[in-house]
C-alpha cells in the first residue's frame, strides 16, 4: 500500500496583503481589510494592524487564527517589558522580540507574514521585514502577503536607490514627505486589487510620527 | 470526424494507451502545465420571449486575474449562444469547433441551427474526452422549437432548465435565482434578474469580478449586451501620476552590414509553385 499523506492541514491562509514605508521621521504601515478563506469572503472589514508599543505597530497576513494569537503572545511579552524595565519597548526591541517568538515556533511555525513598523530611538522611521520562522531585515520599506509580489516591484522603482553602494539598505529611509508616501501606497492597493483577487475592500492605513499615530481609510474594489 | 477512425482501436472501446506514460512522466516529476481557469459566474435564465444569458468577465490564474475584461459568452449560431466556464482554452476552443460545425450543417440543411444540435456535438465531444476537457457550459438560445436552455458539465451531462449558474460563483447567483425567479418573466425584469445574479457572484466569488455581460435571445433577434454593467471602477487614481526613470543606458551602437557576410545570388531559386 502506497504511503498515505494526511489530507488535514492546521493552516488556511486568510489572505491580504500588508505595506509599510520608512520616512525621515514617520513610518506608514498599511494592510487591506479583507478577509477570505478558499474563494469565498469571510469579512471585509477585519484589521490585521495591531500597535505593540507607542512606536511600533505590527502589520501581518497569513492565517489569522496564528497572527492573533502570535499578536496575543507579543502584547503579555510587552506589559511584562514594562513593568520589569518601567518604560515602552523600542522598535528595535521589539523587532528582535518577534523574531524570537517566531523562531520558538520553529518546528510548527506561526504561519504569519509580518511587517513591522514604527519610530527608532532616534525618531526615524523604521520598518523590518520578516518570514514565517523569523529571520528579519531592517529595510527602507516592505510588502508582504499575496499581493506583495504585485506591489514590490513598483516599490523598487519608485523608492530604491539607483545603486546599493550607494545607498545602504538599511539607511534607505525614502525621502518622500508623508504625503507622497500615502499617495504611494494608496496607488499600490488600488493596483494590487486590480489584479489579486485576495485584495480588496478597504485599506487601513496607520501614519507614526513624532505627533503620534492617526488612522486613515480608502475604499477599495470589492468584487 | 477523422479523428475516430484513426485511433479506433481494435477492440473497441477506449484507448488508454497514454495513462501509464503520463504516469511515469508525474513520477519523474514533470509537473502538469498550468493553464488559465475562468473561476467564473455564468447564468441563464428562460423568460416570455426566449432566454437571458449572462456571465463576468474576469479571467484568472490561480490568485492574480489574468484578464479584468474578458469576453465569457460565445456566439454559436444567429440564434444560439453559449457561456462557459472552467479553462478558458476550452471553453473557447470547444465553441469555436461546434460553431464552425453548426455553420456546414446549417449550409447543409438550409435551416436555422436548433439549440439541441448545438447541446449533443457539445456533449458528445465533452464525453469522449471523458472530463479532461475543462468546460463547463450555459447553453441558450431560441429556434422553431421554442426557446430554450441547458447546462453542459466537462464529463458530457447536461440538464434542462428554466435558469441555470455554472462555475465558481454559481452558488451565490443560484440563491438570487431561486428567491427571485418565476415564469413568465418580461424582458426588463429577466435582465435585471440576471444582473443581480451576476453580481452577486462578483461581489461574494473571488473567482468572478469586473463587469456583467448580459445577451438576450429572442425569436428572430439577439442583443448581445457587451459590459452591460461596469459596477467595479478603479477606486483611486494619483493625481501626480508615476514616472519611471529611464535606467537604460546606450553602451554601444554598432552596426553590422548583412550583405558583407551573405552571399546574395540575384535571380536565385524562387519557391516552388
Amino acid at each position: 500500500m502506497p504511503k498515505q499523506q494526511a489530507n488535514w492541514s492546521p493552516y488556511d491562509n486568510n489572505g491580504g496583503t500588508c505595506v509599510a514605508i520608512a520616512g525621515a521621521d514617520y513610518c506608514v504601515i498599511a494592510a487591506d481589510t479583507r478577509m477570505s478563506t478558499g474563494y469565498s469572503i469571510l469579512t471585509r472589514d477585519y484589521s490585521k494592524i495591531i500597535q505593540l508599543a507607542d512606536k511600533s505597530v505590527m502589520a501581518s497576513s497569513g492565517f489569522q487564527a496564528d497572527v492573533r494569537a502570535l499578536q496575543k503572545v507579543l502584547a503579555a511579552r510587552h506589559l511584562l517589558y514594562q513593568h520589569q524595565h518601567n518604560k515602552q519597548m523600542s522598535c528595535p526591541a521589539m523587532a528582535q522580540l518577534l523574531s524570537n517568538t517566531l523562531y520558538f515556533k520553529r518546528f510548527f511555525p506561526y504561519y504569519s507574514f509580518n511587517v513591522l513598523g514604527g519610530l527608532d530611538s532616534e525618531g526615524k522611521g523604521c520598518v523590518f521585514t520578516y518570514d514565517a520562522v523569523g529571520s528579519y531585515e531592517r529595510v527602507g520599506y516592505s510588502a508582504q502577503g499575496s499581493g506583495a509580489t504585485l506591489i514590490t516591484p513598483f516599490l523598487d522603482n519608485q523608492l530604491k536607490s539607483p545603486s546599493p553602494l550607494l545607498l545602504p539598505a538599511k539607511d534607505a529611509v525614502t525621502p518622500l514627505s508623508e504625503i507622497e508616501a500615502i499617495d504611494l501606497v494608496k496607488t499600490c492597493f488600488a493596483s494590487a486589487t486590480e489584479r489579486d483577487i485576495y485584495t480588496g475592500d478597504k485599506v487601513e492605513m496607520l501614519v507614526l510620527n513624532a505627533s503620534g499615530i492617526r488612522r486613515e481609510f480608502m475604499e477599495l474594489r470589492k468584487d | 470526424m477523422s479523428r475516430f477512425e484513426e485511433s479506433a482501436p481494435a477492440r473497441g472501446g477506449f484507448s488508454f494507451d497514454l495513462c501509464k506514460r503520463n504516469e511515469m512522466l508525474m513520477q519523474k516529476g514533470l509537473k502538469p502545465s498550468s493553464y488559465l481557469k475562468t473561476g467564473t459566474t455564468i447564468v441563464g435564465l428562460v423568460f416570455q420571449d426566449g432566454v437571458i444569458l449572462g456571465a463576468d468577465t474576469r479571467a484568472t490564474e490561480g490568485p492574480i486575474v489574468a484578464d479584468k475584461n474578458c469576453e465569457k459568452i460565445h456566439y454559436m449560431a444567429p440564434n444560439i449562444y453559449c457561456c462557459g466556464a472552467g479553462t478558458a482554452a476550452d471553453t473557447e476552443a470547444v465553441t469555436d469547433m461546434v460553431s464552425s460545425q453548426l455553420k456546414l450543417h446549417r449550409f447543409h440543411t438550409g435551416r436555422e441551427s436548433r439549440v439541441v444540435t448545438a447541446l449533443t456535438l457539445l456533449k458528445s465531444h465533452l464525453f469522449s474526452y471523458q472530463g479532461h476537457v475543462s468546460a463547463a457550459l450555459v447553453l441558450g438560445g431560441v429556434d422553431v422549437t421554442g426557446p430554450h436552455l441547458h447546462t453542459i458539465y466537462p464529463h458530457g451531462s447536461t440538464d434542462t432548465l428554466p435558469f441555470a449558474t455554472m462555475g465558481s460563483g454559481s452558488l451565490a447567483a443560484m440563491a438570487i435565482f431561486e428567491s427571485k425567479y418565476r415564469e413568465g418573466l418580461t424582458r426588463d425584469e429577466g435582465v435585471k434578474l440576471v444582473a443581480e445574479a451576476i453580481c452577486s457572484g462578483i461581489f461574494n466569488d473571488l473567482g468572478s469580478g469586473s463587469n456583467v455581460d448580459v445577451c438576450v435571445i429572442t425569436k428572430g433577434n439577439r442583443e448581445y449586451l457587451r459590459n452591460y454593467m461596469l459596477p467595479n471602477p478603479r477606486t483611486y487614481v494619483s493625481e501626480k501620476g508615476y514616472s519611471f526613470s529611464k535606467k537604460t543606458e546606450v553602451l554601444l551602437t554598432k552596426i553590422t552590414p548583412l550583405r558583407e557576410l551573405v552571399e546574395v545570388i540575384e535571380g536565385g531559386d524562387a519557391m516552388e509553385e
